[in-house]
């Protein structure tokens, strides 16, 4: 079974918020599944599928009766950070298998006022849990790793952030909306070698919702219509420590079949959502997914490729995880507002890409250096 | 107190406590499979590999090289290199360097095994040699 065409994303809602004390974190759901659906021009009635992932306070049973949802079909993968590009492909599925008709996806969280929820350690606990394993020694090792073998730079690095900070200027919730140089980034303090501040993302409270639904309902609605042409899902891990190489991700195995399922190619891109908790995530990305030759994303990103107007590959035009937002430390669901956006022809007309039919979503979720998944999406503007 | 152990015991299971056994002992075990040969880090009852049940446990020199690190310049406990290390029997493996100078790590340096205390079993460091 294909996904082509067959589920149309019909509603989005980021939330404005980037610092909630005073709000719960089932409220950020709420009010992001609120404003998606509002979004869409649907109601709760309407909805008869729910996504979410760990964030969800208690999980999808709770989170589902706090919402008042009557389900026919639920699903709460937990991937980390890409949790919610799985679940858009798994909403795609169970709608064009006929398992739901209207299906919600929902992330919340407060990173920045609370405790980060303590982190699942599985099997390995014993074989890994001492060694503080973190999301900047882990992208860090990565790093390094990418920078032995290919001799990218820690210049060639701050590439990202610095289109990532021209996005930002225009977007009025960035959580940094000051634009950065090269060396702005490099004389930032070293957190993890040899990651500095300014390579890493911004924690922020929020969340965000979308709403995913048949081509019947969708087109029954007053919005721009995007549709889902493509989704893939993957996982990487040491793998018992056999072949152990840090320098790709599971893009390599999530992107192929998405590119396949709505054939197209890196080229035929006009824009690219992809997920950038760290600089070297950006990097090592955009060569897992084909933008580029594997060793060659530092100079790829060095000649300013990702800064909208300027570049071959438009990225990020929100500001992203290094600038704008990262609700709950879980930059998935942004990414793909922000490809709707742009699909829509929504994002700011400073950043907007003219004539923007067809972009791509990809993000990982986990620690990338140690074990994480990945996932990517194709959606096209009808 | 400065003998104070810094680091979490093993919790254990029946899977592994052979493992944690041996380290009490000094000894550095990793796991083998009979049935394809291949080794595999950390230790598990069916190959990862191959699916066989056939694994055994084998005594590591617990020598090999860095693959790659990362130093985390600050955190509640001061700051610490992660790493992982490429065993001279071929597994790679997840670890922090300790005893050396945290700055003068590099990619390809030879490194070995040492254990640290804990309330329970002790756990694998690696430190540079030579
Ligand atoms: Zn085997």
């Amino acid at each position: 079974m294909t996904i082509k065409n067959k589920a149309y994303i019909a509603g989005i809602y980021e939330h404005p918020t980037r610092h909630a004390p005073d709000k719960s974190t089932a409220q950020l759901h709420a009010e992001c599944a609120k404003g998606a659906l509002e979004d869409a021009g649907l109601t709760k009635a309407d909805v008869d599928g729910y996504f979410c992932a760990g964030d969800a306070p208690g999980g999808v049973m709770p989170m589902a009766d706090y919402l008042g949802l009557k389900l026919r079909h639920l699903d709460s993968t937990e991937t980390g950070g890409c949790s919610y590009i799985i679940a858009l492909g798994h909403a795609a599925e169970a709608i064009a298998a006929g398992k739901c008709s209207v299906a919600l996806i929902t992330l919340a969280g407060k990173p920045r006022t609370g405790p980060m929820p303590p982190r699942a350690f599985g099997p390995e606990v014993d074989f890994e849990a001492a060694y503080g394993a973190t999301t900047h020694n882990a992208y860090g090792m990565c790093a390094m790793r990418h920078m032995h073998e290919f001799g990218t730079t820690s210049e060639q690095l701050a590439w990202v952030k610095v289109a990532a900070s021209h996005h930002a200027q225009y977007n009025p919730h960035a959580m940094l909306r000051d634009v950065v140089t090269v060396e702005d980034v490099i004389n930032s303090p070293m957190i993890s070698d040899p990651l500095h501040r300014l390579d890493c993302c911004v924690v922020s409270d929020g969340g965000g919702a979308l709403v995913v639904t048949t081509p019947e309902i969708a087109k029954s609605l007053k919005r721009p219509l995007v549709r889902m042409t493509g989704h893939g899902e993957s996982l990487k891990g040491p793998n018992g420590g056999r072949k152990l190489d840090l320098t790709y991700s599971a893009g390599v195995w999530s992107g192929p079949p998405a590119f396949a399922e709505a054939g197209v190619t890196p080229k035929d891109i006009k824009y690219a959502s992809i997920y950038d908790s760290f600089t070297i995530t950006v990097v090592v990305q955009l060569e897992d997914l084909g933008f580029c030759a594997k060793g060659d994303g530092g100079k790829f990103v060095a000649d300013g490729n990702l800064i909208s107007g300027v570049g071959k590959l438009p990225w990020n035009t929100d500001g992203g995880g290094l600038c704008n937002n990262h609700p709950i430390n879980r930059g998935g669901i942004t990414k793909i507002i922000e490809a709707v956006r742009q699909l829509r022809g929504e994002a700011h007309p400073k950043v907007q890409v003219p004539n923007c039919d067809l972009a791509l979503v990809h993000g990982t979720g986990g620690l990338l250096g140690v074990r994480h998944a990945a996932s990517t999406a194709i959606l096209e503007r009808v | 107190m400065t003998d104070k152990p810094k680091y979490p015991a093993p919790v254990g299971n029946p899977e592994t406590a052979h493992f944690w056994d041996a380290a009490k002992q000094g000894k550095f075990l990793i796991k083998r499979c009979t049935a394809c040969r291949e080794p595999h880090y950390f230790p598990r009852s069916i190959c990862p590999v191959c699916f066989s049940d056939q694994t055994v446990w084998e005594e590591s020199k617990g020598e090999g090289v860095i693959y790659s690190y990362s130093l985390m310049r600050k955190s509640p406990t001061g700051p610490y290199a992660i790493g992982y290390v490429t065993l001279d029997e071929g597994p790679s493996l997840l670890t922090n360097f300790v005893d050396c100078d945290l700055t003068a790590l590099k990619i390809g340096q030879r490194v070995k095994v040492v254990f640290k205390p804990t309330d329970g079993a002790p756990l694998p460091f690696f430190t540079p040699v030579g």
